[in-house]
């Protein structure tokens, strides 16, 4: 494992206990870090809107990116396309702190992901299950969230991936060391994965929760199941009041098993964002890259 | 020997790890209720100090905390934790200011330029992991410089406040607690 590797591990570590907002303008980023996110995700349109224009969505121009850069003192991540390693070394070059292999944009490959190994700096990518987890980080990524359905306002994906990978995790715990390459060979992972898992008990990087956060409810919720932190997207700036709300989730995520503060938090916060249910939509986007 | 771990956003699970491999009895301090049985030593960990800064007012921690740390607790501030302590903070607000030292915040740049390194601190070599990390542009009064990196500080100690620009929690070197230990043994 390379140096670099271990240090863009180490800085997830750093943005645990925290909430990453989508931004998309230096102003919303300002708003943000005031509110205490402890990072920003700088795209062009937030997925709320992605899936409401339809069509191709890519990387962000690199001038809006440098210019929420130039805006806040906190890390700034941006999003590329699965499999798109172009646009990976155009994030690469403007330093970015994180970059987000996101299934939100469209896939610009129906096989291969990004090579991250390639990569110096780190990289989060979204996953379903153990399996898509270990494989992210097998190429390269130094961080994992849930692949809830982005910009829907709706909880229940998140929800399942985290549930389903934290079972997959206490299964993998519970066998013998001689299942353990059985196992890596049915998840389609490399054995060596399966062994920390088997001896940590958690994933071998930090795993936040993603899509459909809306609430500071649902960020405790999330936080609860064993998230490490959260990402809100469409939930912060399609909601009443993005301040109030942006303070609350963040004041959420640290105090998530105090129902009495929660209550607090979720008081008065004004209309949150619409939200679709899963049902409803045309895309899931969690179906891009396995 | 308790020791309280602020725990509203960042790296506090590893110190909290670190500090009960060395045999501390060290808690989680997420709000006012927290720290309202006594306790020995304070820790201020990694994470995003304009997070930690808001949740410390938000939260209630801030006033309570600083009195602590003036009448003295013993309290190790590492990398955000560092910058929660200095009086002076280029390229952001103070937060305690107890510490009389000058910090500039995301010091090597961006996460391109964390780095890892080995340099003396406290008559051993260690290694010092940096993390998008702050540097300590100048000390005033009675700061002792405990470690430099390439000709800037990167560990000072002022009476009962430590502090580091690097992390220990992530190391198996135990150099920088034991020094935050005789401290709590002092106080």
């Amino acid at each position: 494992m390379s140096e670099q590797y271990q240090l863009n591990k180490e800085l997830a570590q750093m943005l645990k206990g925290g909430v990453i907002m989508d931004v998309t303008t230096p102003e919303q980023a300002e708003i943000a870090q005031a509110a205490g996110a402890c990072a920003v995700m700088a795209l062009e349109r937030i997925p709320a809107d992605i899936r409401a224009a339809g069509g191709v969505s890519r990387m962000s121009d690199p001038a809006m990116i440098r210019s929420i850069q130039e805006a806040v003192t906190i890390p700034v991540m941006a999003k590329c396309r699965i499999g798109h390693f172009a646009e990976a070394q155009i994030l690469e070059a403007i330093e970015i702190d994180y970059i987000d292999e996101s299934e939100v944009l469209s896939p610009a490959d129906d096989v291969y992901h990004v090579d991250k190994t390639k990569f110096r700096v780190p990289f989060v990518c979204g996953a379903k299950d153990l399996g898509e987890a270990l494989r992210r980080i097998a190429e390269g990524a130094s961080m994992i969230r849930t692949k809830g359905e982005p910009g829907t306002g709706d909880i229940v994906q998140a929800v399942r991936h985290m549930r389903k990978m934290n079972s997959q995790i206490r299964h993998i715990v519970s066998l013998s060391e001689d299942e353990l390459y059985e196992e890596a060979k049915q998840l389609q992972v490399p054995y060596e994965l399966v062994q920390q898992v088997h001896e940590s008990g958690r994933l071998p990087v930090v795993n936040f929760a993603a899509g459909g956060v809306a609430t500071p409810a649902d960020a405790a919720l999330m936080m609860q199941l064993g998230a490490e932190g959260v990402f809100v997207g469409s939930g912060i700036f399609k909601s009443g009041d993005p301040k109030k709300r942006a303070a609350a989730i963040v004041q959420a995520v640290t105090n998530y098993q105090d129902a009495k503060l929660l209550a607090e938090l979720s008081s008065g916060l004004g209309e949150a964002m619409v939200g679709i249910n899963e049902q409803e939509i045309a895309v899931l986007m969690a179906e891009r890259g396995k | 020997m308790r020791i309280g771990v602020l725990a509203v956003q960042g790296a506090f699970a590893e110190h909290i790890a670190a500090l009960k491999l060395l045999g501390a009895d060290a808690f989680e301090i997420r709000q006012l209720r927290d720290i309202s049985q006594d306790f020995d030593g304070l820790v201020l960990p990694g994470g995003e100090s304009t997070v930690m800064n808001k949740l410390l007012r938000d939260l209630g921690l801030f006033a309570p905390l600083k009195a602590k740390i003036e009448a003295g607790l013993p309290v190790l501030g590492t990398c955000a934790g560092m910058i929660l302590l200095a009086k002076h903070v280029e390229g952001g607000i103070p937060c305690f200011g107890t510490l009389d030292v000058t910090v500039k915040r995301n010091a090597y740049g961006r996460q391109l330029g964390s780095f890892v390194c080995r340099e003396q601190f406290a008559g051993q070599e260690i290694t010092m992991r940096f993390i998008r990390a702050p540097y300590v542009e100048s000390v005033e009064h009675d700061t002792e410089i405990l470690a430099e990196h390439d000709g800037k500080i990167v560990a000072v100690r002022q009476s009962n406040q430590l502090a580091a620009a690097f992390h220990p929690e992530l190391t198996e070197n135990t150099a920088v607690y034991d020094l935050f230990f005789k401290s709590l043994a002092k106080a």
